[in-house]
């Protein structure tokens, strides 16, 4: 049995029951992001958006994931301490159903960075209603697992699975001889 | 390339439905910034003093400040301009929210109405595309009603509705436009909008908005952040809780409110309750608030949580700020609840929060004192609260006594005669005051509530402490760290400053140091007028995040001028003098530049005059509040200084043409 390793990773915490609707995230997202730095700010670019419905008291801050390609088939409800949600408020994704995490020019898909290059996320930074926290965690991994093999041999390790050691031992000799 | 602002105003005729994009002058942007400083030069330019609030010439405009829209923490009002109904004068009421960044992000900076829709309609404005649509289905709806209705059929969840209810269509003297959790409601706007045939104003933005110097900028938000922390956790010892922090007065989340219940006064602004506040009180309406508020909400990019969501049992959910949550309690001798659930109904309908409680305990003061009778209200309810609700109804549908009464106290009293002027006695300028009656004179807030055009006192003051503190030691600590200041002799005055005796009101702070605390408090509610920000970060608490000596950089950064200090300040002066001249204009003098008589029992007659003689001449206005031809003229107002000569205004002596006016007319007692 193998020593465990860990590492840690950063996740983001969203406490919607925080959560002001000011869309502080949606201004400094925009604004990092923006080409040259802070040069502009434009919520509808930013990678993390605040769907919100006052009147319902819907407050969900959702970050910018993958891209993907086609809409899901059903989207359901979902029913939490009595207020109703569309399943897309916690969707991730830039999909064909929504404008959400789409350039508004080009319309290609956004995808949150964590402000690579920045001590926290600004988001973070700048949400100082504690809405969204940073949050590192220890994760045990497993040596093995982790241990990345080498491409060569995981190509060699199938050829001998098709066409047996000897085969293939024949053959880099062969090739090696030239 | 245009910083910071979009350059580009949007012009609608509502009589032809002709929509122009027009780019605006950078010039203009030096001279009076943004917001309320370019309303102001396009109402001088525009609406000239024939122009009645109702006329299709006035112009309704809505105005993002200049730094609406950028990361400027707590940027996002939206000035609207017009000529009032009720003052007759300038209303220039702001609302926060998140209208104006909007706005900015569908690439203008102005939405500037003239004429009369034939019939109701909405403005639907997306980014580059903007349309005049029916509304003839919304007519009667609430305002928040409206917006959803709205959202719903463009299928825009993300659009910014600004719309008014029953009581601007029907245009009420003090109707508001309403935006969800904010609204602009002094001084009638929403009857403007209503009379213009105007139903809502609907705006998503999708571009970009540049500021100049972005890493500069950064840092300065950066800055204001940090500020605005250091203060959360350290709020200003030896205040009233409401003073100590930052943001508006932090109604929705206080529940104790020995303060006002026993400060403020009860019914038409003239019963104070002294013993009001006790447990039994405080347990119910902390239970109230309790279960109607579901949430403490915010402006766009602020972390102050000024709002809430309030849902009452069987009443459609809406969002609250400030006083009104005890405007309503208070105009009907009522509790909490019964606040709340009026103040649902009076949302929808849009009508200002301080302005209609007023009128309604008045008619019911004239009904009480035989100036009015039963004739006059047919089939109103025996029960208090029940009254309240049925004269709210007529008001707003402007049926019966109801049509009167929906003009205000000042031309309602006028309409029905018989010494009903004596009720209407809480105005200024013709305009309902916060309902407060005190003893003694306060040299400062005399100063505030004479000469200010914004005509709610919440809007003029701030910076400044509204009472001196006790001890040495907490005015040594208080004037400690006080960066705010423009003048370090602002300190001096507040460490002299004491309860009683010699250095106490009415005669300290001297005449003097009033006029000089009054201006700086003014200009600073200027400036966040004109850069769209938030009184509640800037002018109106104690040691805010934003002040004269950051703004200068905010602006350079922002939009790329060059701004200093003075340039920044003479700014401010240049276009709170042409509010002043567009209000000179139409009638206004220094007649008219008075508190309620009876808003402090103890006044000095003398010592006004002379207040007002002092800050006339301060601010380079003549003996009966003219802006003089020499100040103008330095301000680079010479175009009103002709005006002013042409229409006999002002003489080439530069004296008040009709001297005698002037001294018959000063202030009583």
């Amino acid at each position: 049995m193998s020593a465990k390793k860990t590492k840690t990773i950063k996740t983001i915490k969203i406490d919607v029951d925080k959560c002001n609707g000011c869309r502080a995230c949606e201004v400094i997202c925009s604004s990092f992001h923006a080409i040259p730095k802070y040069s502009n700010n434009n919520p509808a670019r930013s990678r993390i958006r605040v769907i919100h419905e006052p009147l319902r008291d819907v407050y969900v801050p959702v970050y910018a994931g993958d891209y993907a390609v086609a809409e899901c088939a059903g989207r359901d409800k979902y029913i939490i301490d009595g207020k109703e949600y569309d399943e897309c408020a916690f969707c991730r994704a830039a999909c064909p159903s929504r404008e959400e995490f789409k350039e508004p020019d080009s319309g290609l898909p956004l995808k949150c960075d964590m402000c690579e290059g920045e001590e926290e996320p600004l988001c973070v930074k700048w949400c100082l209603v504690d809405a969204l926290t940073i949050e590192e965690r220890e994760v045990e991994i497993d040596d093995e697992e982790e241990e990345k093999r080498d491409e060569i041999e995981i190509g060699l390790e199938s050829l001998v699975n098709r066409f047996g050691i000897d085969k293939v031992s024949d053959l880099i000799a062969q090739i090696s001889k030239k | 390339m245009r910083y910071a602002e979009t350059g580009f105003n949007l012009e609608i005729d509502l009589t032809r439905g002709n929509i122009e994009k027009v780019a605006s002058d950078p010039r203009d942007t030096e001279l009076y910034l943004g917001g309320l400083g370019t309303n102001a030069k396009i109402i001088w330019d525009r609406v000239p003093p024939e122009v009645e609030a109702f006329s299709p010439e006035n112009l309704l405009i809505f105005g993002a400040g200049l730094l609406c829209g950028t990361p400027a923490t707590g940027c996002n009002r939206t000035i609207v301009s017009t000529i009032s109904p009720q003052t007759k004068l300038l209303a220039f009421s702001m609302m926060g929210g998140f209208w104006a960044p909007e706005l900015k992000y569908a690439g203008y900076d102005k939405v500037i109405l003239r004429g009369k829709s034939p019939d109701l309609v909405y403005i639907w404005i997306k980014d580059d595309k903007v349309e005049l649509r029916d509304a003839s289905h919304l007519a009667g709806k609430g305002s928040i009603e409206t917006a959803e209705l709205i959202r719903e059929e463009l299928n825009e969840p993300k659009a910014q509705v600004a719309a008014i209810g029953m009581a601007g269509e029907n245009r009420v003297f003090y109707a508001s436009v309403e935006q969800g959790r904010s609204s602009a409601s002094r001084g009638g706007i929403g009857a403007v909008m209503g009379d213009k045939g105007v139903k809502a104003i609907v705006v998503r933005g999708t571009k970009d908005l540049n500021v100049a110097d972005p890493e500069k900028y950064m840092e300065l938000c950066n800055d204001v952040l940090k500020y605005i922390k250091h203060r959360e956790d350290n709020p200003i010892p030896g205040v009233m809780p409401i003073l100590a922090g930052l943001g508006s007065p932090q109604e929705m989340k206080v529940h104790d409110e020995k303060w006002h219940t026993e400060n403020f006064m009860w019914g038409n602004s003239r019963v104070r309750r002294r013993d009001f506040w006790n447990e039994e009180v405080e347990k119910e309406w902390t239970e109230t608030m309790e279960k109607a508020r579901t949430r403490l909400i915010s402006c766009f990019n602020c972390p102050m949580k000024c709002g809430a969501t309030i849902s009452m049992p069987g009443l459609p959910t809406y969002m609250m700020k400030c006083f009104t949550k005890l405007t309503y309690t208070m105009g009907a001798f009522s509790d909490l609840d019964f606040g709340l659930r009026i103040a649902q109904k009076a949302t929808e309908y849009g009508v200002d929060g301080f302005s209609a409680p007023q009128v309604m305990a008045f008619a019911l003061e004239l009904l009480e004192n035989g100036i009015l009778t039963d004739k006059d209200f047919p089939d109103m309810p025996e029960d208090n609260e029940g009254r309240f609700f049925y004269l709210l109804d007529k008001i707003v549908r402007r049926e019966g006594i109801g049509d009167v009464l929906a003009d205000g106290t000042y031309w309602a009293a006028k309409k029905i005669g018989n010494g009903a002027d004596a009720y209407a006695h809480n105005n200024i300028k013709k305009h309902e005051q916060l309902p407060l009656k005190l003893s003694m004179l306060n040299p400062v807030y005399f100063l505030m509530y004479a000469t200010g055009e914004k005509m709610n006192i919440t809007q003029i003051e701030g910076q400044f402490p509204q009472a001196p503190f006790a001890t040495r030691e907490e005015r040594e600590a208080f004037v400690s760290d006080w960066i705010q200041v423009p003048d370090e002799k602002f300190k001096q005055i507040l460490l002299d400053w004491e309860f009683r005796g010699e250095n106490s009101n009415p005669y300290y702070p001297t005449v003097e140091m009033a006029c000089d605390i009054v201006d700086w408090q003014e200009t600073m509610h200027y400036i966040d007028d004109a850069l769209g920000q938030c009184a509640g970060l800037s002018s109106f608490p104690l040691k805010p995040p934003y002040h004269i000596h950051n703004y200068p950089e905010f602006i350079s950064a922002g939009t790329g001028m060059e701004m200093d200090k003075d340039k920044l300040t003479e700014a401010a002066k240049r276009y709170r003098t042409l509010v002043r001249a567009i209000n000179i204009r139409r009638g206004m003098r220094r007649k008219d530049e008075k508190p309620p008589a009876n808003h402090w029992k103890k006044r000095f007659p003398e010592l006004e005059e002379k207040l007002l003689d002092e800050y006339y001449k301060l601010k380079g206005w003549n003996k009966d509040g003219i802006p003089t031809r020499e100040s103008l003229q330095q301000l680079g107002l010479g175009y009103v200084s002709e005006d002013f000569l042409q229409r006999g205004i002002l003489s080439k002596d530069d004296e008040a043409a009709d001297q005698d006016t002037a001294a018959e007319t000063s202030v009583e007692a």
